[in-house]
């Protein structure tokens, strides 16, 4: 899947210009094919391309974070913008993800 | 659709996102709590569950409403169904955030529901009004 991108350690996702329950189903499914059998270590998500997001947004990355950070791994958080910001802060992402950009 | 009706009002694109947030989460609310769905598989899936979803949107001034409703399970507890981070299936890595995240992109939220007979969301929100901004 090309929205998935490994380089060495971590796994960079990148995410849509509209993230619904419908986009998740699928990145998901990339996603943890590429943790599980790649071995990855860290997820960043790139949300440059992002517009628009429900809380099926929040869902991908604590699940990917609950996976992760069994063994070690960081979630990332780059490019939100403000409005992509301020939804995943009421969510309360910022405890679990760090935001680089 | 939504968003078609919306451009009359000339929003800006927060809006439009905002709009369209809040919907998206009522609808998943109906395919996966009212109707039990692990996710949305077209038409004939629907067909097999007879899953119906209305949908109905309208302008009155420069308020956008728009209402969703389902003939599914219904919502045994509004109250703990709206509460954040609260979902009912956290087998599905489900957030817990559609109710607060409607309430939190419109204005003005509201959820009718019977328990087995169906659910309905209506939410309204002001387009358009340019809002001061804060003071830092």
């Amino acid at each position: 899947m090309k929205a998935c991108k490994k380089n060495g350690q971590y796994l960079m996702i990148q995410m849509p210009e509209e993230i619904d329950h419908h986009q998740t189903v699928q990145i998901r499914q990339a996603a943890d094919e590429s943790i599980l059998e790649d071995e990855v270590r860290d997820v960043i998500f790139d949300f440059g391309q992002t517009r628009m997001m429900d809380s099926s947004g929040i869902e991908i990355i604590m699940g990917r974070y609950r996976m992760i950070s069994a063994f070690g791994g960081q979630v990332y958080i780059m490019n939100a913008d403000t409005r992509i910001k301020k939804i995943l802060f009421s969510a309360g992402i910022q405890k679990i993800a760090e935001f680089i950009n | 659709m939504a968003a078609a009706f919306l451009s009359e009002l000339n929003p800006k694109l927060e809006e439009i996102a905002d709009v369209k947030t809040a919907v998206s989460e009522a609808v998943i609310n109906a395919v996966i709590h009212g109707y039990g769905m692990e996710e949305w598989d077209g038409p004939t899936q629907a067909r097999r569950k007879s899953a119906w979803i209305h949908m109905e949107s309208g302008l009155s001034d420069n308020v956008f409403e728009v209402s969703i409703e389902d003939k599914g399970c219904g919502i045994p507890d509004i109250k703990t169904a709206m509460q954040p981070l609260y979902t009912s299936r956290p087998e599905l890595e489900r957030s817990g955030m559609g109710f607060s995240f409607m309430e939190e992109f419109m204005d003005e939220v509201k959820v009718e529901s019977t328990f087995g007979e169906g659910t309905m969301v209506q939410m309204k929100k002001k387009i358009g009004i340019v809002e001061q901004m804060e003071e830092e």
